[in-house]
């Protein structure tokens, strides 16, 4: 049996990351897991980027400029969320998704 | 990495596997959200030691640096300031919602999963480059010097857009003689506004 490691075992694990955070983005029901469980998708790109970046641009790495970018992103991305999670605790006095419905038809 | 061993990084990458998805899977599931964070934090400092197995040395220490030190530091605050022990109003259909979620999950891990193995990636025969921190910044001032700018002001828009969505309107007391307090503003609006409602109509525009 061959023990290198190739790019199909690091694609499956960023599929299986990714899934969980899909779960906990559909299923949960406290806001500040929602954002936990995006930031857990957004590093399962990071992971199919760099690996894509290693295995075949090794010489370029534009994969790893893109995860820089992605975590640059991220973090803009956590800030803002946080905020509307504050602001929307401090008008409803709930973090609940279920009774964020304001907008809903 | 090119100086380990291949076993040395198989072994490494499956036992770094095992963590992450064990760890996400407590994020996802845990019931105490502090225990989500902190196990969200341990995520993040796995997955750079898997972006260590792909020869990316600069964007692991990026993922500590920015992931584990700034965002998961600031969802712990979130925590500590929104999490009040309120019971749930049950939802109707809630475990059938969660499975019908769970499967809808798995299927696309399948379906991932498979074309994943089945697709013939052009992989490269190329070295990989040593240093790739000289790499990302000569990169960077030179093909992505436009997106390096832009998202600078992406930066400094999300930090103005927080504040202002994060800000209380702060009205200072009002003394007898009329000049300013010593003490720093630190009631809210929405605690004034019974007194707001008293004040004369000057008083109160001034803000």
């Amino acid at each position: 049996m061959n023990f290198a490691l190739n790019l199909n075992y690091f694609l499956v694990l960023a599929a299986a990351l990714f899934c969980v955070g899909l779960y906990g983005l559909i299923c949960s029901r406290n806001v500040v897991r929602v954002l936990m469980s995006i930031e857990l998708m957004l590093n399962a790109v990071n992971i199919n980027l760099l690996g894509f970046s290693n295995y075949i641009d090794p010489q370029n790495i534009r994969g790893q400029m893109f995860a820089v970018f992605v975590i640059t992103v991220a973090a803009a991305e956590a800030a803002v969320g946080l905020a509307i999670v504050l602001a929307i605790y401090r008008n409803r006095q709930t973090i609940d998704m279920e009774s964020f419905n304001l907008l809903k038809w | 990495m090119p100086s380990l061993g291949t076993g040395v990084q198989f072994v490494s990458f499956f036992i770094l596997s095992a963590l992450i998805i064990g760890a996400a899977l407590g994020v996802v599931l845990a019931p105490n959200m502090l225990y989500a964070a902190f196990l969200l934090g341990f995520t993040f400092i796995c997955l750079s030691g898997i972006y260590l197995l792909l020869n990316a040395d600069f964007v692991a220490a990026a993922q500590i640096l920015i992931y584990v030190g700034a965002v998961n530091v600031l969802i712990l605050f979130a925590i500590m300031l929104v999490n009040r022990q309120a019971p749930e109003t049950p939802v109707p259909l809630k475990k059938v919602r969660d499975g019908v979620g769970g499967l809808v999950c798995f299927g696309l891990f399948s379906l991932i999963a498979t074309t994943v193995v089945r697709t013939p990636w052009p992989l490269s025969n190329e070295a990989p480059v040593v240093n790739t921190t000289l790499k990302i910044g000569e990169q960077f001032f030179t093909n992505y010097l436009l997106p390096f700018e832009v998202a600078s002001v992406l930066l400094l828009m999300a930090l103005i857009g927080a504040i202002i969505l994060a800000r209380r309107e702060y009205v200072p007391d009002q003394t007898v003689t009329g000049d300013e307090p010593l003490v720093l503003p630190e009631r809210s609006r929405e605690d004034l506004e019974p007194e707001l409602k008293k004040l004369p109509v000057s008083t109160a525009s001034e803000e």
